[in-house]
């Protein structure tokens, strides 16, 4: 087990951050925190990275307790926070040579690890590195969090900020990582990123509402959910809020998801309503089922 | 080691590459240094005087002209009203006025005393005293002159011999303000410099993240505290240094003492100030508390040295605070050794208090230095 946690809870003042949370990490694996700004998934990284100390519960990592193993923790994790927090004044280089050193180690011993992603920024490894853009950032901050070869590699909001292409190389690269037999723990805003990890945790105020992997939590999923569209959006999802026998509704992409109360809903009789309404070209399909749609209805 | 070796090189190198503070370190203590030691004089000097001369004799001009020979003062156009010259006073543009009334030769020849009235602007009441001492001198002088022409005159009367007083100053003969200011100024500098830069340093890896990244590192505290705040270490002698050279050079300071001492005592004193930097810094979130807290201290430690206003004035209750002021002790130091020649002995006291201060200080600064809260 690469991280263990039996629980935890932390509050800031009368804030409730963290409400007993407990899950479970395999090794090797890619685990996701999913969840929205606030959830406590930057809290529980403190807490795994033994910075922040938690007012109950206990918690492993990679075999060594949180609070009493600081320093075995310490020399085997990788830690990347949300925010860049490399010295800017420095130039890539130095950055990584600065962190090779403070973990007692070279950038030749573990040059293996990061290579793949090294060889990208390595053509500006003069330039300093607050110069650099959001995703070489990203890259240079991985790379300095990976040189000492960890066992456990935590990743706060790692994709946040950055372009949509960079997002997608950055998750070819925690899969490589992956392979390596690193354990990865992840969190992320972006449903679409959940679905790229093993197993994932959907976390909302505090508290765990379901693990699982993506796949199960979609196939558990027992609700229909339709695709709704016609010309006028707006005008769309007001009359269907007013439609006697919705459970939800809200706007996905090009489309209106909409969940119906019974389990014996017509979309004929949806087409009907609406047409009343004065609504065209009006679309209702059964849409396929994604994180988001699941992570909305808890 | 080789840890806290690679820290330092990296602390140096950030500062070096700062090109603007570098020249802020720099630049600025050797200025403050030149324009303060010049500006921050005791002397008061052209006291704008104005006279209300209503007798209009020989012996009111002869008072007048010793006034006009001074100079300290700067006499204005004489007013021929008191309601005058006290306007002139409420705009400002006189500090004193003399007013010689009618009679004042017929008194002095009949009666052998006359009074003057002199009116001092006192709002600020160190520089009125000061006033008050010169123009009681002046007149003083001009009353001896009297009665050496009335004792020219009748040789009747016994006159007594003054007692004179030929005082001799020493460690300052001349009496140079600037030799007794520039040390004092230097060490301000030096601890200002040092105090400022050390508790913005954590604080400031503090608000960019970085010390958060450091913290999840194998790093030991020491190593990493060490690491920090030598380079400032190095920066406060380098101050010292330039600001000794200045001295020398263009205030011809005098140093009769071991500048060794000079160097082995800030030595000392600068761990204290760093440490107190450390535990500014750790204290705080971001660099505007620090500099906010650092200025706060600095002011108190500033005004209680015994750098402008001796201590000995002081009341009873700050003189006491001013014991756990360590500017205090450096200045008291630096005067002594520059100025005076003292030896390892005789302020072997002040360097033990420092110490004192130096291991309580970083003691309560590692201690609340943490890596997790």
């Amino acid at each position: 087990m690469s991280i263990a946690v039996n629980n935890i809870s932390k509050s800031y003042k009368k804030l409730k951050a963290v409400d007993s949370i407990t899950f479970k990490v395999n090794d090797g694996e890619l685990f996701g925190l999913i969840g929205p700004d606030g959830a406590g998934k930057t809290t529980i990284f403190r807490i795994l990275t033994t910075l922040l100390v938690a007012n109950e519960g206990s918690a492993e990592v990679a075999g060594y307790d949180v609070v009493k193993q600081l320093k075995e923790i310490r020399n085997s994790v990788g830690y990347m926070p949300g925010k860049f927090s490399l010295y800017q004044d420095l130039t890539v280089e130095e950055n990584l040579h600065f962190f090779a050193t403070i973990f007692g180690t070279t950038i030749e011993e573990n040059y293996d690890l990061i290579k793949d992603i090294y060889i990208q920024i390595e053509p500006f490894k003069d330039r300093r590195a607050g110069a650099l853009s959001g995703g070489m950032k990203q890259k240079l901050a991985l790379c300095c969090a990976l040189i000492h070869a960890p066992k456990v590699l935590f990743l706060d909001e790692p994709t946040t900020g950055v372009d949509p292409v960079s997002r997608k190389e950055f998750w070819i690269m925690l899969k490589r990582l992956q392979q390596k037999g690193i354990t990865i723990l992840v969190s992320t805003p972006y449903m679409d990123e959940a679905s790229l990890c093993d197993r994932i945790a959907l976390i909302q105020k505090g508290k765990i509402l379901k693990i699982d992997t993506p796949q199960n939590i979609i196939n558990n999923y027992e609700k229909v959910i339709y695709d709704v569209q016609a010309k006028n959006t707006h005008g769309l999802i007001h009359d269907l809020k007013n439609y006697p026998n919705q459970y939800s509704v809200y706007a996905f992409g090009e489309f209106v998801h909409y969940i119906d109360k019974n389990a014996t809903f017509n979309p004929n009789d949806l087409q009907t309503y609406l047409k009343n309404k004065n609504h065209t070209d009006i679309i209702i399909k059964p849409a396929t089922i994604t994180i988001e749609d699941v992570f909305m209805d808890l | 080691m080789k840890t806290i070796l690679f820290i330092i090189q990296k602390e140096f190198k950030q500062i070096f590459r700062d090109k603007s503070m570098l020249q802020l370190i720099f630049i600025l203590p050797i200025l403050q240094l030149l324009i303060l030691s010049n500006a921050a004089t005791f002397d008061v000097k052209n006291i704008a005087i104005t006279f209300v001369d209503n007798d209009q004799s020989r012996e009111s001009r002869d008072l007048i002209n010793a006034f006009k020979a001074s100079t300290y003062f700067k006499v204005t156009a004489p007013h021929f009203s008191e309601k005058e010259a006290v306007e002139e006073m409420q705009k400002g543009k006189t500090d004193i006025i003399v007013n010689i009334p009618v009679h004042f030769n017929r008194d002095l020849q009949k009666d052998q005393k006359a009074s003057i009235s002199v009116s001092i602007n006192a709002i600020d009441a160190a520089t009125a005293g000061v006033e008050n001492v010169y123009v009681t001198q002046i007149l003083n002088s001009y009353n001896q002159n009297i009665q050496m022409q009335s004792k020219y005159f009748s040789e009747n009367k016994e006159v007594p011999q003054n007692i004179m007083v030929i005082p001799s100053f020493w460690y300052n003969n001349t009496l140079n303000y600037k030799t007794f200011m520039v040390p004092g100024i230097l060490v301000l500098l030096v601890t200002m410099l040092t105090l400022f830069l050390s508790s913005m340093n954590i604080v400031r890896e503090k608000e960019l993240g970085t010390l958060e990244q450091i913290n999840v590192t194998p790093i030991k505290k020491y190593q990493f505290i060490i690491g920090k705040l030598f380079p400032f270490w190095v920066l406060g002698l380098v101050i010292l240094t330039v600001g000794l050279v200045i001295s020398k050079v263009v205030f011809n300071v005098p140093m009769l003492g071991n500048i060794f001492l000079v160097y082995g005592f800030t030595s000392v004193y600068l761990l204290l100030i760093l440490g107190f930097g450390l535990y500014i810094s750790n204290h705080t979130e971001t660099q505007q508390q620090a500099m906010f807290i650092a200025w706060f201290f600095m002011v108190i430690f500033i005004l209680m040295s015994g750098l402008f206003t001796p201590i000995e004035s002081m009341p009873k209750w700050a003189q006491s605070l001013t014991l756990l002021n360590p500017i205090r002790y450096f200045v008291e130091f630096i005067r002594m050794v520059l100025l005076k020649g003292s030896g390892f002995y005789e302020v072997l006291p002040n360097l033990l208090i420092v110490t004192g201060f130096a291991v309580f200080v970083n003691g309560m600064a590692v201690w609340s230095y943490k890596k997790s809260n």
